[in-house]
């Protein structure tokens, strides 16, 4: 076990480190000056050579990378160009919503799809398994932003049972939280739930496999900042984001092969 | 291979032993999804490619005294917020999701496939490089990652499509790799390179034919996942450009009138979701109809 761990970690450094040349990249293949963007207005070249100096700018790629990183590993990933708010703000203010969807939605998708799965394997051949496949290859197939859509149409529109947009944070009000976070976090569950499902029916015993673990992705509100910041060419807040959901992604499938060990001691050799 | 030997091969395939790719065929025409999937993807095959004739009016064309019109006799998915017949636009989004399906796993499978074989038959260093750039990008969630290629590319459809073909493209690589790593060690391999080959002609010849099975079952679900792709990017505006039909930006303005439009956004999703509905089955028909342990 011991010698697992150490083996899955050190392989984590080479990953983290393509990782982080990767995103590191995306900047430079990204069409015009960072320097002209953030000098907005202003045309005077004066101006615009200073901004590439504090930015770091006029310095080789590689150096700048040093300078990324550094900054990185001490919690610094930088300031976001439009706004003014250091990136890391602006991660920890999307965060506790991006975690709340997640949680509830792997507990939906537990819900669904376990059971699902035993049944469909229980039952194999029956209408119990035909429904139960027909349910996982809908999930497979259904476009979430589809589907978000059309329960905004029926819980919010015609039933007005639930909220269209908004968010309240759990701390303030439990239950007009769990309200604006129902219908998201079934969506993103529904999705895992027809993975999980196909998964427990194939191996009921091995419910813990990685993939559907990976699929409980970080994602959330984080998508929506990081097209903000494309269309503004905000590369830091670009660069912050895909790297703490990349860096999340990989310690969540380091912990899904640690479990799948724990629960299965024949791959412990 | 000689016309002898394949003669000798088709003799045998009336009596008792038939060739790998008609046995899966036939397989595959057993299982009625796969089936289902196939006569689905093929009528929006037709509808995209004779959209101009199918399609009763423009899809671009705009009216002002059409402006959100409920399904009707003359408009049957209604029209939308400009006044344009959405059967129309429907029709012809098909070809944006099917052509960004099918370029971008085209893009993935040219690249992936010749890294993978590469990485899984020379091993060493190059596979080490290989295998980690390919960890590397599969660490990143696909769609952040497609939104953030998009973006750089800038928004259109065929940008979209490279997008979405380099995300996919890891999947590939390390599939062939692995494929390649148990089949290299076969005798016919043995044998191949015995025999004083090549190792670019054992690769294509030798190996490449053997790992096609796993390779087409991928590609099929991967068609599947870049529509979705598309009609993600494109709802978020960073796909197909307006006034040009797309199912994804479709949904994008419908979005905004579901309170009193909520056809507008009906029919583009129910679009996107038989297509990618139907590359499934097919994809987990020909997984069932190649795999020899399932005879």
């Amino acid at each position: 076990m011991l010698s697992f761990l150490t083996k899955r970690l050190a392989q984590l450094v080479p990953t983290l480190f393509f990782v982080s040349i990767l995103i590191f990249s995306l900047q430079h293949l990204l069409p015009g000056d960072p320097a002209l963007v953030m000098a907005g207005e202003e045309r005077d070249p004066a101006v615009i050579e200073k901004i590439r100096q504090q930015y770091r700018l006029d310095r080789p790629i590689p150096v700048q990378y040093f300078y990324w990183v550094k900054g990185v590993v001490s919690g610094d990933f930088g300031e976001s160009l439009r706004i003014k708010v250091p990136v890391l703000e602006l991660i920890e203010q999307k965060l506790p919503v991006t975690i709340q969807l997640g949680s509830m939605a792997i507990v939906i998708a537990f819900l669904i799809g376990i059971p699902a799965g035993i049944v469909s394997a229980v039952k194999k051949g029956t209408a119990w398994d035909y429904g139960a496949n027909l349910f996982a290859l809908w999930g497979i197939s259904t476009p979430n932003f589809w589907l978000g859509i059309m329960l905004i149409f029926l819980f919010s529109i015609k039933l007005g049972w639930l909220p269209a947009s908004g968010y309240v944070p759990l701390s303030e009000n439990w239950r007009a939280s769990l309200a604006s976070t129902i219908m998201p976090a079934f969506v993103l569950g529904n999705a895992i739930a027809a993975i999980l499902m196909r998964h427990t029916r194939s191996a009921m015993l091995q419910v813990l496999e990685s993939d559907y673990v990976r699929t409980a992705r970080a994602k959330g509100l984080f998508c929506k900042l990081i097209v903000d910041a494309v269309f503004n060419r905000d590369y830091a807040v670009v660069q912050g984001v895909v790297l703490v959901t990349a860096t999340v992604y990989i310690m969540l499938n380091l912990i899904a092969d640690i479990a799948y060990i724990l629960v299965n001691p024949r791959l412990r050799a | 291979m000689t016309d002898a030997t394949l003669g000798a091969i088709q003799i045998a395939t009336d009596d008792e032993l038939e060739s790998p790719a008609r046995r899966a065929l036939r397989r595959l025409f057993r299982r009625k999804g796969a089936v289902v999937g196939l006569v689905v993807i093929a009528v929006f095959i037709l509808l995209a490619l004779f959209a101009p004739v199918i399609a009763p009016y423009d899809p671009v064309a705009t009216s002002w005294s059409l402006v959100r019109k409920p399904p009707s006799a003359l408009h049957w998915f209604g029209t939308d917020d400009l006044g344009r017949d959405i059967l129309s636009r429907v029709i012809y989004g098909a070809r944006a999701s099917l052509m960004a399906g099918a370029i971008s796993v085209g893009i993935a499978l040219g690249i992936g496939v010749p890294f993978g074989l590469l990485s899984g038959y020379r091993g060493g260093f190059i596979d080490a490089l290989i295998s980690r750039i390919t960890d590397a990008m599969l660490a990143c969630p696909f769609l952040i990652l497609a939104i953030a290629l998009a973006a750089f590319l800038g928004p259109s459809l065929g940008n979209a499509m490279i997008a979405i073909g380099i995300t996919t493209t890891p999947i590939f690589v390390r599939l062939t790799r692995g494929q390649t790593m148990s089949v290299k060690v076969e005798d016919y391999v043995e044998a191949a390179r015995a025999m004083g080959n090549p190792r670019w002609r054992i690769a294509l010849f030798h190996i490449l034919p053997n790992i096609m099975p796993a390779l087409l079952v991928q590609a099929t679900l991967s068609i599947a996942a870049a529509i979705i792709a598309e009609a993600a990017l494109s709802f978020l505006g960073l796909g197909q450009q307006p006034p040009a039909p797309s199912w994804g930006s479709m949904l994008n303005a419908a979005q905004r009138f579901l309170s009193n439009a909520p056809w507008m956004a009906l029919w583009p999703g129910l679009g996107i979701f038989l297509v990618v509905l139907s590359f499934n089955l097919v994809g987990d028909g020909l997984r069932d109809a190649l795999d020899p342990r399932a005879r």
